[in-house]
């Protein structure tokens, strides 16, 4: 069974926020890489970009196939997990920890709110 | 079985069972088992069925003992390549021939234009009553042993066994699409459920376990092999392939044969390289554009991360001024460009003892 967290808020195309932190990190969800298998390269967004809800921000690749990861919410990308360059494989073995991929300032809270909680990503997944 | 189901020239295909990178490494360091029933086979016999194989089959098939087998194509009459396949000699009369799922119709209807009234060769496509998996890996053997029975004859690289069995013919044959040591074991389709879970079984005891076609792309392409369809067209030529070898342009006439000498007195246009990423890059895949000093030259036939090597490994077509070992390439990957070298194939070398 997929570890979904009940800290975080998801988007349907698998990407996870964590609203407790500011700026928050976004990364991708255990179901997701387990999906996924075996990340080999993440392909970072800039630090300093503004994104609206739902853009398509950057792009990992597993050994399978390339996959587009989309901001959860609008804001500014502040900061990219630099680890991932030399250790992608992070992604797989701690998706929610080590393995986040940036954090990103919200622009409006009440979008934090229209994402899923746990309960309906787990259904979503199930 | 847990596994991810695609759809592949007609079949329902695992693209994988664990991962692709674990069955990959499962195949270079012990074994794999892949279900390779979507592959073709026919059966060519006659009195005439060694000359008329040899009038559409680039290889000299006049070579092959009874049992033994080459790595064959088969040209339309521009030299271009319709199939490259596996042609076994089961007899001094029959031959067995494996081919590309997704090419099963085109060879047989050129086999067919090919064949003469008074050729006295007789074809059967058994491919939609065949199943086959292969078994790859350095514990190839030990599963061979252990479903076949410690008598049991293993068939060698490029070698074939016929058997007949209460349930049906049984073909083992001494090939495989990794590099590694294994064989392909084709039977009448109501026997494979079991044979599959007897050889999984088996598999999984000698440390194994069932691979998908994502890992037999990457473990292919890490030995250099071409895929149909990927890297292999009917618009070019075995010789632009860099499959030279397997074509004997002194056997006599074959289909294709004169359009290959007229290519080879001309020059070649351009000629399949190997290359590999040379720093962090996203892995190449198929289709992104390639550029030599500057200027896109062409595209990516095959290519991904390499789970051996850690690096992105590729294919394309190039002109001969970019395909010299060491020239160096940029793959054009969501608009940027990354460096890459021409390699000599395989991209992989097991490691010497």
């Amino acid at each position: 069974m997929s570890n979904v967290p009940e800290n975080l808020r998801y988007r349907d195309s698998h990407e996870w926020i964590d609203p407790t932190q500011s700026p928050s990190p976004v990364g991708i969800t255990d179901h997701a890489q387990a999906e996924l298998t075996d990340v080999v390269f993440v392909d970072p967004p800039k630090v300093g970009t503004q994104v609206s809800a739902g853009q398509q921000v950057c792009v990992i690749e597993s050994v399978k196939a390339a996959s587009d990861i989309y901001a959860p919410v609008a804001g500014e990308i502040v900061a990219i997990n630099e680890a991932l360059t030399g250790d992608p494989g992070l992604l797989n073995r701690e998706p929610y920890t080590g393995g986040w991929i940036f954090k990103i300032q919200p622009s409006n809270s009440a979008e934090l709110d229209a994402l899923m909680d746990a309960a309906a990503y787990g259904k979503h997944i199930a | 079985m847990g596994a991810r189901m695609v759809p592949f020239a007609g079949w329902d295909m695992p693209v994988q069972y664990t991962g692709i990178v674990d069955e990959h490494k499962a195949v270079r360091h012990s074994v794999g088992v892949f279900d390779i029933s979507h592959m073709g086979q026919f059966i060519v016999s006659g009195p005439g069925a060694e000359a008329f194989l040899n009038r559409v089959l680039t290889n000299n098939i006049t070579k092959l003992q009874p049992g033994q087998g080459q790595y064959t194509l088969l040209l339309n009459g521009l030299g271009g390549v319709i199939d490259d396949l596996i042609a076994y000699r089961t007899s001094e009369r029959e031959f067995y021939l494996v081919v590309n799922a997704s090419r099963i119709d085109a060879d047989w209807a050129h086999l067919e234009t090919q064949l003469n009234k008074d050729d006295e060769v007789m074809m059967a496509n058994a491919s939609d009553f065949t199943a086959g998996l292969a078994i790859q890996g350095p514990k190839a053997r030990e599963v061979a042993a252990a479903v076949f029975g410690n008598a049991a004859s293993f068939p060698e690289h490029n070698t074939i066994l016929v058997s007949m069995t209460s349930e049906g013919p049984m073909w083992l044959c001494g090939t495989g699409y990794t590099g590694e040591e294994g064989f392909e074991f084709f039977m009448p389709m109501e026997t494979a459920e079991a044979w599959f879970r007897k050889i999984v079984d088996a598999v999984k005891a000698a440390g194994g376990m069932p691979c998908g076609l994502g890992a037999r792309d990457t473990l292919r392409l890490e030995m250099g092999y071409p895929l149909n369809g990927n890297d292999l067209s009917e618009q070019r030529t075995p010789l632009q392939a860099g499959l030279g070898f397997f074509v004997d342009l002194d056997k006599g006439d074959f289909t294709g044969r004169e359009a290959l000498v007229k290519q080879k007195a001309a020059g070649l246009p351009d000629k399949l390289a190997a290359f590999r990423m040379t720093g962090a890059a996203p892995p190449p895949r198929p289709h992104y554009p390639v550029a030599f000093a500057g200027e896109i030259i062409g595209e990516v036939c095959s290519g991904t991360q390499s789970p051996s090597l850690g690096i992105g490994i590729g294919m394309a077509y190039v002109p001969l001024s970019a395909a010299a070992i060491g020239s160096t390439l940029e793959i054009e990957i969501r608009g940027r460009r990354f460096p890459a070298e021409v390699v000599k194939k395989p991209f992989y070398r097991k490691p010497s003892l």
